[in-house]
């Protein structure tokens, strides 16, 4: 089954809409909780990553019977050199979003970490493109 | 989780329901429906929260309870009731005399379930100390919050509490008092007086108990308006060797933070069954960080807000919070006042362990499911999406998953078959009788009671 949701740049409010709603679906199909956790955590940083650093981006989710593919696309400044984005700590963001209790630089080492199979596409000026995949037990 | 099945005490009335969709709208886990103009209660998601009881305009929903009669039975009869009770009581009675009016009522034994609170205090920061609990703990009080943990939120059951609440550990401490003073086991009656629906259901099918320690439930507003019948403002005896461990804590902890503000460095405290679902929603997510403890309620203002009491939720804060300040702090009442084995006691309290019992679960086989959620996803697509509850379902969702689990059918959204008359696809006679199947064949009779003598709760 698919699922499209748009993402807001900007708008920490509603963040976590997609996460919530992802899960419910899992829920539904009965996936383990562990798995579910983990998912609904990869697929919120991605969502607070398009919302602190791009304009707008959406989430689509499709689901099968042994896995799950998110893909996070945005419209936004990109990300220059991916493997320094990858690093623990490593963070562009201002001081604005940091203030907010975002932007700590773990992000990305967090999605891979919670992520089966994780690829970043990136055009700087343009936007990203963060696909996730993970596979139910 | 062993123990008895769920116990449900909440019924619908048949004769009161008007089948008006307050209940079925209100529910957090959507477990109402109306069918044939009644609401019905699917018993495998009601947590016991007793939203519906309260959205009830025409009190339809009535709670099961024990006879009072049946405490005649045992030589010694104990009420167990939570402080909160205590606070209902207009302030020209005290407490020696809201206590002799339990007694005329036929008690022999008055025993308030917030002591000795110090065991339950200590053995809820033992538990915590250990360096393998998720964090935030979750406290189990609330045997609604609990349900709905359980069933809603699975992956969360592994952050409660594996303590038991100040119930069971007051009827244990009963009993083991009543023994000490040379009664039989089977001589002691406990009853327990409830603020609410849920812990009817946790105290007759407990969490890990193969069965009830407690012999009988008496709803709080029955027993308070029995007890009003006989109480006396005059002179009667001294009562108090029965409160001897009530403490501060004590009196306080059925309130919202009675019991966050003992535990943690950081801890919350929320009241309201949606505010909860709301907040365990991101807890889930992994969005809040940091937090030790949780207190969740699902009463506003937690127990003084249970649908068993009288009088004003707020009044009976106030009141409680004026009665705690005549009460020692719990670490302050001497271990010698306890006079039972704590020991014993202590090993009471201990929760082996609690399941998940996840409720939105489409079947178990995945491509079936995925092949349903499909389904359900195209039907949403026709639907009007105004959540109207008009066909019986809480929303447009709700019913779209109904449909694909064929318990409803397309027919039943009044929308859809307007736009099916208007196409000539269903006769306009047919369609009412769709809606008189839904509704009962009486709905579309005028009745000019409707407000008022009918429904007195508009």
């Amino acid at each position: 089954m698919k699922l499209s949701f748009p993402i807001q740049g900007g708008d920490f409010t509603h963040a976590g809409h997609p996460s919530s709603e992802v899960k419910k679906v899992l829920k539904q199909l009965d996936i383990d909780v562990k798995t579910i956790k983990s998912i609904v955590i990869a697929l919120y940083e991605a969502e607070v990553n398009v919302v602190a650093h791009a304009y707008r981006g959406t989430v689509d989710v499709e689901i099968d019977e042994n896995k799950i593919c998110i893909l996070v696309s945005d419209e936004g400044p990109g990300i220059p050199d991916i493997e320094l984005a990858m690093q623990p700590g490593y963070s562009t963001a201002s001081k604005e979003v940091r203030d907010m209790g975002f932007g700590a630089g773990l992000g990305l080492p967090n999605i891979k970490k919670n992520t089966d199979e994780l690829s970043i596409e990136s055009e700087v000026g343009k936007g990203t493109t963060v696909k996730m995949l993970n596979y139910f037990s | 989780m062993s123990g008895l099945p769920n116990y449900h005490a909440l019924n619908v009335d048949a004769a009161k329901c008007i089948g008006c969709t307050h209940c079925m709208k209100s529910c957090p886990t959507e477990a109402i429906r109306v069918v044939n103009g009644l609401a019905v209660i699917n018993r495998e998601s009601c947590v016991d929260c007793g939203q519906c009881h309260r959205a009830c305009p025409t009190h339809a929903f009535y709670v099961e309870q024990d006879d009072l009669a049946k405490i005649k039975s045992f030589k010694y009869r104990v009420i167990l009731f939570p402080s909160v009770m205590i606070g209902q009581f207009p302030n020209k009675y005290n407490e020696d005399q809201i206590y002799d009016g339990l007694k005329k009522v036929g008690f022999t034994h008055v025993f308030e379930v917030e002591q000795p609170m110090q065991l339950l205090i200590n053995s809820v920061k033992e538990y915590l100390a250990n360096p393998g609990v998720p964090k935030p703990a979750i406290s189990p009080y609330c045997p609604a919050v609990v349900r709905l943990i359980q069933s809603k939120y699975p992956s969360l059951v592994e952050n409660l509490i594996l303590r038991k609440a100040p119930h069971d550990l007051a009827a244990h401490y009963a009993i083991n008092r009543l023994m000490q003073e040379g009664a039989n086991r089977e001589e002691i009656g406990l009853f327990y007086a409830t603020p609410c629906i849920a812990k009817i259901s946790s105290v007759k099918s407990p969490i890990g108990e193969r069965e009830s320690i407690v012999d009988g439930i008496i709803n709080m507003n029955h027993l308070y308006n029995e007890v009003m019948k006989v109480i006396t403002d005059g002179p009667v005896e001294d009562n108090s060797a029965q409160r001897e461990n009530l403490s501060n804590e004590g009196v306080l902890w059925c309130l919202t933070r009675g019991e966050s503000c003992n535990f943690g460095s950081r801890s919350i405290a929320i009241d309201g069954i949606h505010n909860v679902v709301r907040f365990l929603e991101r807890l889930e997510n992994e969005q809040i960080h940091g937090v030790d403890f949780l207190e969740l309620r699902a009463c506003d203002q937690s127990c003084a807000g249970g649908i068993l009491l009288t009088g004003n939720r707020f009044m009976n804060v106030e009141s409680l919070e004026r009665r705690a300040k005549r009460y020692p702090y719990a670490k302050d009442i001497d271990k010698a006042t306890i006079k039972v084995d704590t020991e014993e006691l202590k090993k009471k309290l201990i929760i082996d362990s609690i399941s998940p019992k996840p409720i939105y679960v489409f079947g178990k086989d995945r491509i079936k499911a995925i092949e349903k959620m499909n389904k359900a996803q195209h039907i949403v697509c026709f639907l009007p999406g105004i959540d109207c509850g008009a066909c019986g379902a809480p929303n447009c969702q709700a019913l779209a998953d109904d449909m694909v689990n064929n318990k409803a059918k397309m027919s039943d959204c009044i929308f859809l078959q307007q736009k099916w008359e208007n196409e000539g696809r269903i006769s306009a006679n047919k369609a009412f009788l769709n809606i008189q199947k839904k509704w009962g064949t009486d709905r579309f009779k005028a009745d000019c009671k409707k407000r008022g003598q009918r429904n007195e709760g508009f």
